[in-house]
């Protein structure tokens, strides 16, 4: 049951976050780019006023799979490399995020070699 | 009485309507189902690998939808998902893959380094930069305010 309800939570949470991005959409004609850019921004800025941890201990992957979380993620690790030097205030970021970037580079990489492009784009 | 053209207006006017309802409510159900998928990977994760900490499940949830978002969107059927979604397949993480891979596999037709290498980055490029610059502003406040 506790689990039913945890998955509820995450589709709640998640569901709202896409719903608000779609409403910015339908009323404004914002970009898909913007769009992308504008929630990254709104993760980091819930991250450094410290609001973040709390909508994830509710929503946990409906929070952190949105490109929200990975704003929250840059400025988390950023955040945590503060205590230790200035050197790592500025690398922990980047380092926090390392692991997804890899991922969407490496994969957009070896697809593009293996797929062909698809006529009917967004 | 109505005559045809104002009443191709109402029914324009109200095509919109459900229209708008039917994208905020793909966009809300999609978006939900994409982050309950994330959920279930990172609760596999950490029954799989109960030593490590919570922020590489995190990591290797995030490179599991980045590959998912990247292998649909190579098949073509993340963006005819996406064609009723909206925001629903934008704002998950498996958008930000699609992002990549979308113009990679576009402008390969261009050249190996200056179509696919370069222009992968088209959508990705401010969104890195803004975030990257962002994380760096915030950790050197941090530390400066860790100074006192």
């Amino acid at each position: 049951m506790e689990h039913v309800l945890l998955y509820l939570r995450v589709f709640l949470v998640g569901g709202v976050v896409c719903l608000i991005g779609q409403i910015l959409i339908n009323k404004t004609k914002i970009t898909s780019a913007r769009i992308l850019v504008s929630f990254l921004l709104l993760g980091a800025v819930l991250e450094a006023v410290g609001l973040f941890k709390y909508i994830e201990e509710f929503g946990k992957a409906g929070i952190t799979v949105p490109i929200v979380g990975f704003g929250s993620s840059l400025v988390n690790g950023a955040i945590e490399g503060a205590k230790e030097g200035l050197l790592q205030a500025c690398t922990g970021g980047m380092a926090a995020v390392s692991g997804g970037l890899t991922a969407a580079i490496v994969f957009g990489f070896v697809f593009a070699l293996i797929f062909k492009s698809h006529p009917n784009k967004r | 009485m109505i005559d045809s053209k104002q009443y191709q207006e109402y029914v324009h006017q109200n095509a919109q309507k459900s229209n708008e309802w039917l994208t905020l409510t793909l966009a809300f159900v999609i978006g939900g189902i994409i982050c309950m998928i994330g959920q279930g990977f990172s609760d596999l994760y950490a029954y799989l690998f109960p030593k490590w900490e919570q922020k590489d499940v995190a990591t290797l949830t995030s490179i599991t939808m980045i590959f998912l978002g990247s292998f649909f969107t190579g098949l073509g059927w993340y963006d005819k998902l996406g064609a009723y979604a909206g925001a629903g397949t934008i704002i998950p993480i498996t958008g930000f893959a699609n992002s990549v891979v979308s113009p990679a596999i576009e402008f390969r037709k261009e050249g190996i380094v200056f179509g696919t290498m370069a222009k992968m980055f088209l959508v990705a490029g401010p969104i890195i930069v803004s975030g990257v610059g962002v994380s760096v502003a915030v950790g050197i406040i941090y530390y400066i305010i860790g100074l006192f």
